[in-house]
């Protein structure tokens, strides 16, 4: 037995080992975890298989983005993990069978029918990476494009999903606050000046010295 | 030395196991999403598997596209359950039967 085929029964088992955990533990944090732990050994897998470049994108994008934001929802929304797990047992025996009959029948066509040669390992100084991009940038460039755009569609709709406008919040929409000018706010009133004395005795003739005080004081 | 059938074979498994995952956590949308992103982790080794064997990088760049749609589909998944979870305060599949005639 190499060492190259020890180290795939190894990652094997905790991939199959994480994949069965994940989908009988009771917990959806517990599950989103145990997919990391999937992604993980999966990507430990495609290294043996000489894909580098998409080893790393699994994990940076993967366990990195995807799995963060399916962390982020479960932890955000207050779900009763009970009545989700009702129906567990019931569909128990029908997932069993259906897995076990799926999985014979895949194993059974790949062990009888697909052999190939096993390829020569790649030379030390090959990079995975510069052949990956020379032929996704030269043949594969529209389909590299269309990505993008499948990307920022993605974006696009998920913003606009989850987006709402709350009218019970305090918040200040900066644009207004720029857009403000001094003609909004200020209004300069011409009044014709005139001296204290006279207005005293113009708003106040008939009443006597003590009340005025008591007026100026209010003023 | 590995052949080309350890690999598939493992692939199978995994997608049996979330085939399986999909059975028994038919309730919860959010396992339901994690087992898809299984499913398509398993095709995903598939197509490195050949592309090693075969020595054709075309598989990677496959690969590449599908991780791409997963992602844009995770994002969009999870900004509808979300969606449904404000309007509804529910994930549970059996309460989801607003369409139902």
């Amino acid at each position: 037995m190499t060492f190259e085929l020890i180290l795939f029964y190894i990652f094997g088992a905790i991939l199959l080992g994480a994949a069965l955990a994940m989908i009988s533990v009771r917990n959806p944090v517990h599950a989103a975890l145990f997919l990391v732990l999937a992604f993980f050994t999966a990507a430990a897998i495609w290294l043996l298989l000489e894909a580098e470049f998409l080893a790393i994108v699994l994990v940076l994008v993967y366990v990195g983005a995807v799995m963060v934001l399916f962390l982020f929802v479960v932890m955000m929304l207050d779900i009763n993990i009970a009545r989700l797990r009702e129906g567990f047992a019931e569909f128990l025996p029908a997932g069993l069978v259906v897995a076990a009959a799926m999985a014979t029948v895949l194993t059974l066509v790949i062990t009888r029918f697909i052999t190939m040669e096993v390829p020569e390992r790649a030379a030390a100084d090959y990079s995975n990476t510069a052949e990956l991009g020379a032929i996704l940038y030269t043949e594969y460039v529209y389909p590299f494009e269309i990505a993008a755009v499948i990307l920022l569609v993605a974006i696009i709709a998920a913003i606009s999903l989850t987006m709402r406008r709350r009218p019970d919040t305090k918040y200040v929409d900066p644009a207004t606050q720029v857009k403000v000018r001094r003609e909004g706010r200020v209004r300069l009133v011409s009044m014709e000046s005139v001296s204290r004395d006279v207005q005293k005795n113009k708003s106040r003739p008939s009443k006597s010295r003590n009340d005025e005080s008591a007026q100026d004081k209010n003023k | 030395m590995i052949t080309l059938s350890h690999y598939l074979v493992l692939a199978a498994l995994l997608f049996s196991i979330s085939v399986a995952g999909i059975f028994l956590n038919r309730k919860n949308v959010i396992v339901l999403l994690m087992c898809i992103e299984l499913m398509l982790l398993a095709v995903n080794i598939n197509f490195i598997a050949f592309s090693f064997f075969l020595q054709d990088l075309a598989g990677q760049v496959f690969v590449f596209f599908i991780l791409t749609v997963a992602a844009a589909e995770a994002a969009i998944g999870l900004a509808i359950l979300v969606l449904l979870f404000r309007n509804r305060s529910t994930i549970n599949v059996q309460d989801l039967d607003a369409m139902k005639g």
